[in-house]
């Protein structure tokens, strides 16, 4: 490309990366993006009210749905009652009890499946067998099997969360790569030292992964299990409700649900990044 | 030295004999797939010799150690463990006390120049000082023979000249016996006393070059005629094993 001598040239390295190519008119910056965002949630409990106050009946129907202001008046009662709190600790202690060895299992296994072949041949059959069966669908045969209620919802909850866990710890192990192992052995590093140096640090962030998964896992298989079979538990709590014709307690359970789900996976991610401190922070630190 | 699966062998080398004096830096020179890398791999003791045998110091080889610490191209730190967690791993290994353990490390460190950097993680580092760490990690252990793996291979150039030059210093220190695996004939000949020039597969030497400069090296030492003669010498040698391993294996 020629250039001549006297023609000015604009540098296109400086230009900003466009996000979208949409019009001026919609490009906002500064505060109209947490403003537009705000307003948007905004509509969505102005919509939910008018539905439910004037009873809109669109093939979807709100008749009987709760108004905001009825979710929240019940919310503020339930939260001042002992007997709410009584279902919100049975089923956390569900859920970590479940997850508690549903963890020791599944990486425990997932460790000796990954790096021992006689270990893959033995334990890895029968996870398969079992894996494609919902843990839900063993609630009947849950019930049967196990003495308590309690046990057999811990057994359902333990289900849940143990196959993500064993299998994310199986792809961690094998993906380890072959090299570091070489280069510990050439380092004077013995079998178990190997183990213990190497296999469970690099497995861990997928060892992490697979934790954060059954954490969701679990607490999905928790509320459909206390629905299914139960006298305790935010999930038996919210079935119950509609039960009883108690409209407005059915949504704060499905909210208390939401948040106690997104709280304990937050903090199992919190405490698996403090576990790998030479990770990146987030991916967008790495460079 | 053969690998084979299934009814198929490849003879990887052939008919190798080499033998070095203590404190010696040997390099071996040779094309992509020359079984240079195996002859290194065999003295660290991952794969075993078919016909023959590895001897270091009067022991036979049959599994890696310490004693033969290597250095990788890259990819070969441990991710989860600081630099000064790298360097001391071998100590470790050995049941070396923590304090113990630190103190050599950080010499090593220092002596690689890279002190201040002990808490590092190694994706912070760039390509050069990763090499760096993963010397004073082979170092610390005293090793009777430090095998290095094509290690400035995957270095930009201006690093890889600033790495052969520290790895000569440091070697002036530490004086282990050093076998340089390169296909690089300028890095060969700058670092080595010997260099064992290999045919292309199945491998054998060739020619074994000793270099004659003498030390301490200067990067100027390459513009000189005495290493241009050895240059020429080698270089010629080199083309043609490429050029036969471009149209066919050796029968």
């Amino acid at each position: 490309m020629a250039t001549a001598p006297n023609v000015g040239m604009v540098p296109l390295v400086g230009a900003p990366a466009a996000q979208a190519e949409a019009p001026a008119l919609l490009r906002l910056a500064g505060w109209r993006r947490p403003a537009l965002r705000v307003l948007s949630v905004g509509l969505f409990f102005a919509a939910w009210h008018v539905a439910t106050t004037w009873d809109v009946d669109l093939y979807v129907r709100f008749q009987n749905i709760p108004t905001p202001a009825q979710v929240l008046e019940e919310a503020v009662a339930l939260f001042g009652s002992a007997a709410f709190y009584v279902h919100i600790l049975a089923s956390l202690e569900r859920i970590w009890l479940g997850f508690a060895i549903a963890t020791t299992l599944g990486v425990g296994m997932g460790l000796l499946i990954g790096w021992f072949r006689f270990a893959e041949d033995t334990l890895f059959p029968p996870i398969e067998l079992f894996r494609p069966i919902p843990a839900v669908a063993w609630v009947p045969l849950s019930i049967m099997l196990w003495p308590t209620e309690r046990s057999s919802i811990v057994f359902i909850t333990t289900l849940g969360a143990f196959f993500p866990i064993v299998l994310n710890t199986i792809h961690g192990v094998e993906g380890i790569d072959r090299q570091l192992v070489r280069a510990a052995t050439s380092l004077g590093a013995g079998r178990v030292a190997i183990f213990r140096e190497v296999v469970i640090p690099g497995a861990l962030p997928s060892i992490v992964t697979g934790l954060s998964v059954g954490m969701g896992v679990s607490w999905l298989c928790l509320i459909s299990a206390e629905m299914i079979s139960g006298q305790f538990g935010i999930g038996y709590f919210t079935w119950v409700a509609y039960g009883i014709v108690k409209y407005s307690q059915i949504v704060v359970g499905m909210l208390v649900i939401g948040v106690l789900g997104m709280l304990s996976s937050a903090l199992i991610r919190l405490v698996g990044a403090r576990c790998m401190p030479w990770l990146p922070r987030r991916v967008k630190d790495a460079t | 030295m053969r690998f084979g699966r299934d009814g198929r062998t490849v003879e990887a080398v052939r008919r190798f004999t080499l033998m070095t004096t203590p404190g010696e830096f040997v390099a071996l020179l040779g094309p992509s797939g020359c079984g240079k890398t195996t002859v290194l791999n065999a003295v660290a003791g991952f794969v075993l010799p078919t016909v023959g045998r590895i001897v270091v110091d009067s022991e036979i080889v049959t599994q890696p150690g310490a004693d033969r610490g290597m250095v990788f191209q890259q990819h070969s730190l441990f991710p989860w463990k600081t630099v000064l967690g790298n360097v001391e791993f071998g100590l470790k290994m050995r049941g070396v006390g923590k304090k113990e353990r630190k103190s050599q490390a950080h010499a090593y460190l220092s002596l690689v120049g890279l002190t201040g950097f002990e808490h590092a993680y190694p994706r912070e580092l760039s390509g050069g000082m990763q090499q760096r760490v993963g010397i004073a990690r082979a170092l610390v252990n005293r090793p009777r023979v430090l095998l290095m793996d094509e290690p400035f291979g995957a270095l930009d150039a201006q690093t890889r000249l600033t790495m052969q030059e520290l790895l000569l210093s440091v070697w002036r220190e530490v004086r282990t016996t050093v076998l340089f695996v390169t296909h690089d004939i300028d890095e060969a000949l700058f670092l080595a006393d010997r260099v064992a020039v290999m045919t292309g597969r199945p491998g054998q030497i060739r020619d074994l070059v000793e270099v004659k400069l003498t030390r301490p090296r200067a990067a100027e030492i390459i513009a000189t005629p005495a290493f241009m003669v050895l240059k020429a010498r080698v270089l010629a040698q080199v083309r043609e094993e490429s050029a036969r391993a471009l149209s066919g294996p050796r029968p």
